[in-house]
């Protein structure tokens, strides 16, 4: 068999062996049931209320949105805190002394963390089907579009999160800038308020990146069509967000793997080393 | 004349088979000049132990031959490959261990011992297939540690696994960073054991730095030392510590009183000193330099 294609072999069954270290630790588990139960506990609490103008509870107003937030932010932070981590505890240099290694590391990563965000879709879908009764009326339609903004969200936001991760000089520093960049982003994309609500100028900010899109397909594919009378130009706009979906996909997919090889180049044990008596003079 | 012209045939064979050749090998870091002209070679199957003083430059050394690091200058070949170049294929002839991981805690050992041999598949050499896991295992301890993950793992089983992930498939060359830094008295003689092993069965060639100079003194057959950013003694444990002092130091008791004599011919010595005082002569003891005086000797010629 191709050596390359063997390796990528190799990377899939790693993905799941890390996926299923992720589903069994303590650790994850405890932060996947608090951050998806927060999301849950959004969405009681609005199960009662409706929005004005339409029959529409506002936990199925906001559920779709919570469904593009989540995979956006586990695609985005899962990425760059992956990446931060592991080029500091020497996975990644572990990675660089195998034959393929890298190859084999890089496919892991993309499946197991597409994985993660996947499962935080469906756990947050689940928790719907309970408080949201209008859940039930989706069609296959809409079903099938859930899957298409799944994917192009996960390939608009992995390799964003990956150049993110290859920048950082340390986890810290990488996950809370990319947090505080994630909130500031989410904020004008939305997901609890209408983007309508916002200053022209911020509803152009809102539009430029993944998550308003993210969200937006979500609720074309989950709310019935005269909701769409609620968005910025009266429709759904599949169009236009397949096209931003794809447009950020593609840009990132161009830049992910020079930068990913340029910091793998770089990257060596002395260094690694540097970077942790960086880390334990921090703590000490 | 036949002698001489046998002992070039001899050299031109070394010649062609080294695993690791270095000329000239130059390495700064902005203006910090840490290699000034390396050179040394190192044939097939060979045991080399790099020593130094801490920042002299043994890991860089060992990076740029790894091919992780790309040097300043100089001529450098490992199994023929310029390591900076090396393709995937070189890559899987080689073993690398480095000084210090904590990378995946989540795995069991047993688990990434084999994800780390299925890479080595493809390449294997007739002759030469990747070590079975569990005969790996079993070489370096762990065989009762084989289901626990890697986070519960002491320090020295965690270097044991770092020892047998270097070697899963089965390299032809090794690079060893301190491999037995925090290994406890047996783990450190096992070690010494399988690094044997390797060399004789295995014909694999090693180059370790350390800092235990009795171990240097029992594994390698050739010691280089590195300071001043170059090569300053190149030889076996033996000829090192020749090279400081040929003289013995010979003590010995006689009616309740001690005595010591320094001398070139300590079996001379001692042969006299039998013959003149035969069963009086008690506590002998006949101690040349050791391989720890010939380094600290060299250390402080170069840094002086």
């Amino acid at each position: 068999m191709n050596p390359s294609l063997f390796a990528a072999r190799i990377g899939l069954s790693r993905g799941w062996i890390e996926f299923r270290q992720t589903v069994t630790n303590a650790q994850d588990l405890l932060f996947t049931i608090i951050t998806t139960g927060a999301l849950v506990l959004t969405l009681y609490f609005q199960r009662g209320s409706t929005v004005p103008g339409l029959e529409l509870s506002l936990a199925a107003a906001t559920l779709p949105g919570l469904l593009g937030l989540s995979l956006a932010f586990n695609g985005v932070i899962g990425a760059v805190g992956r990446l931060s981590v592991e080029r500091e505890d020497g996975t990644l240099l572990r990675a660089k002394a195998l034959p393929q290694g890298m190859l084999s590391y890089l496919v892991g990563c993309v499946v197991s963390l597409s994985l993660a965000a996947i499962c935080g879709v469906v756990l947050v879908l689940a928790a719907g089907l309970f408080l949201v009764p209008e859940l039930a009326g989706v069609g296959l339609g809409g079903w099938l579009t859930i899957g298409w903004v799944t994917v192009l969200g996960l390939t608009a936001t992995l390799p964003w999160g990956a150049v993110i991760g290859s920048f950082a000089r340390s986890p810290q520093a990488a996950t809370g800038l990319s947090m505080l960049t994630f909130g500031g982003v989410a904020a004008v994309s939305g997901i609890f308020y209408p983007i309508t609500a916002l200053a022209g100028w911020l509803q152009v900010v809102g539009q430029a990146f993944p998550v308003y899109w993210l969200g937006l397909g979500m609720r074309s594919a989950l709310l019935p069509d005269a909701a769409a009378a609620a968005e910025l130009t009266g429709s759904w706009r599949p169009w236009q967000t397949l096209a931003v979906l794809l447009a950020w996909s593609v840009a990132g997919l161009l830049l992910a793997p020079p930068i990913l090889r340029r910091m793998a180049r770089r990257e060596t044990g002395s260094l690694m080393q540097a970077r942790r008596e960086r880390a334990s003079q921090r703590i000490g | 004349m036949s002698a001489t012209r046998e002992l070039d045939g001899d050299l031109n064979v070394m010649k062609a088979s080294a695993a690791i050749e270095l000329s000239g090998l130059r390495m700064s870091y902005g203006t910090n000049e840490v290699l000034r002209g390396v050179d040394f070679s190192v044939s097939r199957g060979e045991v080399v132990a790099l020593l130094g003083p801490n920042g002299a430059g043994k890991t860089t050394t060992i990076e740029i031959l790894e091919g992780f690091r790309v040097p300043s200058g100089g001529h450098v070949r490992v199994l023929g490959t310029e390591p900076s170049s090396g393709d995937e294929r070189w890559r899987a002839r080689l073993g690398v261990v480095l000084q210090s991981w904590r990378d995946h805690g989540k795995w069991r050992v047993r688990q990434l011992l084999e994800h780390f041999g299925r890479h080595y598949v493809p390449y294997a050499a007739a002759g030469r297939p990747p070590f079975a896991v569990d005969e790996l295992l079993e070489a370096v301890g762990l065989t009762p540690h084989a289901a626990k993950r890697l986070s519960r793992l002491s320090g020295g089983q965690r270097r044991r696994l770092d020892v047998a992930i270097g070697i899963v498939g089965r390299p032809e060359v090794l690079f060893l960073d301190e491999p037995t830094a925090g290994f406890d008295p047996q783990a450190r003689r096992d070690f010494h054991d399988l690094v044997h092993r390797l060399s004789d069965l295995d014909d694999t060639t090693i180059l370790l730095t350390t800092h235990d100079l009795d171990e240097a003194d029992k594994l390698a057959d050739r010691i280089l030392v590195l300071a001043g950013g170059r090569i300053a003694a190149d030889g076996s444990p033996d000829s090192l510590a020749r090279q400081v002092s040929r003289d013995a130091q010979i003590r010995w008791s006689r009616g309740g009183e001690h005595f010591v004599h320094t001398t070139r011919d300590a079996s001379a010595f001692v042969r006299g000193l039998f013959e003149q005082h035969g069963d009086e002569i008690g506590d002998l003891e006949v101690r040349r330099a050791t391989l720890e005086d010939a380094y600290m000797a060299i250390v402080k010629r170069e840094e002086g």
